[in-house]
């Protein structure tokens, strides 16, 4: 090897190192507050341990921080690795790093406190929205700078939606969080009325969209075929499903406000959009999925694989699920029930959480030049979580339904049959399976923990050589 | 004037979307993205223990 240039690892492990840290504390916070839900003496009349305050940091901590900081972690080492290039401005990607942690830190102080925009995925007041701004302009500097170096000449499909992923959410997040400022810790919407409601919406579901889809689409193009040791199934599916992807998926936010003062047809706009999104996600799920073809064997050996691959189903499900509740008279029902939670999580743990467990077990032994620890506990992790997540969605749509048919039944004179209080109590036992369900998953989450600590506790970070570009080339 | 623009602009991303799937299955592209999609493994000889399928 004449080049003597390395990969970037340091900002990587830091971002790995956190994914696990804040995915622990996220969840925990979860569990806490599904419990409140079952049994409310829980929040011990403590104002910052109510469930109103603790629901946006939970969100905040598993989506931005948890998610985030494994999106971070896998953009910088696909990038790195598929461009045969050191990442660009390292001191930016430090930055990065620290300004994203202070964020965080940021938000778990303030949404406690009760200080928020109220605005939903988007709680957090002016001057941490300005910090986020500063991070992810250099998190695009870095990136796009990235891939301007690169040494090979093809740009490889994850990072055409890791790209995606950036630009979308630096657009999402500038425009969503216009405010005007009236003190440090008080901002107004620059928006009103529905309009504000429309960019909400806007911005919260491609958060969705570009958040926790195209960027952890991005980890699945490299991590699912490089675990299961074979190339992408379809790369030129995966061209398509890129453009049809993002396409499409800006559109569909109007379905979270049917049945609203939006005007209907921005109404039936978002639902037909929402239905056609079902082909580029599902073009997706077979993409991921069909790699394995030919190499099925190895889900009986590889627990890691297994875990890629039943994210990938879970993504397939409920990006099924998503455009049958954006029908509006399946909206009818389902909205403001728990089957909207129920179908969330189906999403951010099957989906999101175990896609990003699965490429932090390739990564972090990898990143510190170990093995994994243990491939049993792994199984463990696989099991736990699976049931979790199943207990989870399953009493989510069978509250979620219940809760939309109470609230809509009606007696023979015009009445409503319940009041709301019947509904709430009708709830109760699903809630506690609902508990029951995270804790497992979170329970999952420590034993990876435990596995991954023990593969490098004793380990020093390595140092990787940046290979010569590929003669054929 | 407005309905207009939208129509034309409508029919145009229609057209782009079109494009890039018939780009994308031409027969000229295959080898191409063929070798694209082994791009993950290019570094595998140097840094990585895990053995790729031959196709």
């Amino acid at each position: 090897m004449t080049n003597t240039e390395t990969y970037n690892y340091k900002v990587v492990r830091q971002f790995a190192i956190m994914t696990i840290v804040w995915g622990i504390v996220g969840m925990s916070v979860g569990v806490l507050i599904a419990a409140q839900l079952a049994w409310p003496a829980l929040n011990f009349d403590v104002p910052w341990l109510t469930f109103g305050r603790l629901r946006p940091l939970h969100t905040n901590a598993v989506i931005f921080a948890f998610g985030g900081c494994a999106l971070f972690s896998c953009s910088y080492y696909v990038v790195q690795h598929t461009c045969h290039a050191r990442l660009a401005f390292p001191a930016l990607a430090g930055f990065t790093f620290w300004g994203w942690q202070a964020v965080i830190l940021l938000a778990a102080i303030t949404l406690p406190l009760g200080i928020t925009t109220s605005k939903e995925y988007a709680e957090l007041e002016w001057p941490i929205d300005i910090l986020i701004t500063l991070v992810w302009v250099s998190y695009a500097l870095v990136f796009f700078g990235t891939i301007i170096k690169r040494k090979i000449p093809h740009i490889y499909v994850a990072n055409w939606f890791f790209g995606a992923f950036i630009i979308t959410v630096a657009v999402l997040h500038l425009f969503n969080s216009a405010a005007l400022p009236v003190t440090i810790l008080k901002s107004y919407s620059a928006y009103a009325g529905v309009q504000d409601a429309m960019v909400q919406w806007w911005y919260g579901h491609n958060a969705v969209g570009f958040f926790l889809t195209a960027g952890f689409l991005g980890i699945m193009y490299y991590f699912v075929p490089k675990q299961a040791g074979r190339p992408v199934y379809s790369y030129r599916l995966s061209v398509v499903h890129f453009w049809a992807l993002v396409f499409t998926y800006i559109w569909a936010g109007p379905h979270h406000l049917h049945y609203t003062a939006l005007p209907d047809w921005a109404q039936s706009l978002g639902m037909v959009m929402s239905l056609i999104l079902l082909a580029p996600s599902w073009g997706g799920m077979i993409n991921g999925i069909m790699t394995l073809s030919g190499a099925w064997h190895k889900l009986r050996t590889d627990p890691v694989l297994r875990l890629l691959v039943v994210s990938i189903s879970f993504y397939g499900m409920s990006t099924f699920e998503g455009p049958m509740m954006a029908i509006k008279t399946v909206n009818a029902l389902s909205h403001y029930t728990d089957w909207t939670i129920g179908h969330v999580h189906s999403g951010a743990l099957g989906w999101v959480a175990l896609v990003s467990m699965g490429a932090m077990y390739y990564l972090i032994p990898r990143l510190f030049g170990r093995e994994l620890y243990s491939l049993k506990l792994v199984e463990v992790h696989f099991w736990t979580a699976t049931i979790g997540i199943v207990l989870y969605i399953a009493s989510m749509w069978v509250a979620g339904i219940m809760q939309g048919l109470m609230w809509r039944a009606v007696n023979a004179d015009g009445t409503l049959t319940y009041s709301f209080v019947e509904s709430v109590q009708a709830m109760h036992p699903y809630y506690i399976v609902r508990a029951l369900g995270g804790a497992f998953f979170l329970l999952g989450a420590l034993v990876m923990a435990y596995n991954l600590w023990r593969s490098i506790a004793d380990a020093k970070p390595v140092e990787v050589e940046i290979p010569e570009p590929a003669s054929a080339h | 004037m407005f309905t207009f623009f939208q129509s034309i602009w409508t029919i145009v991303v229609m057209i782009t979307f079109l494009g890039i799937v018939v780009w994308a299955f031409s027969g000229k592209r295959k080898s191409a993205f063929d070798e694209a999609a082994r791009l993950p493994f290019e570094d595998d000889q140097l840094s990585d223990n895990n053995k790729t399928d031959s196709e």
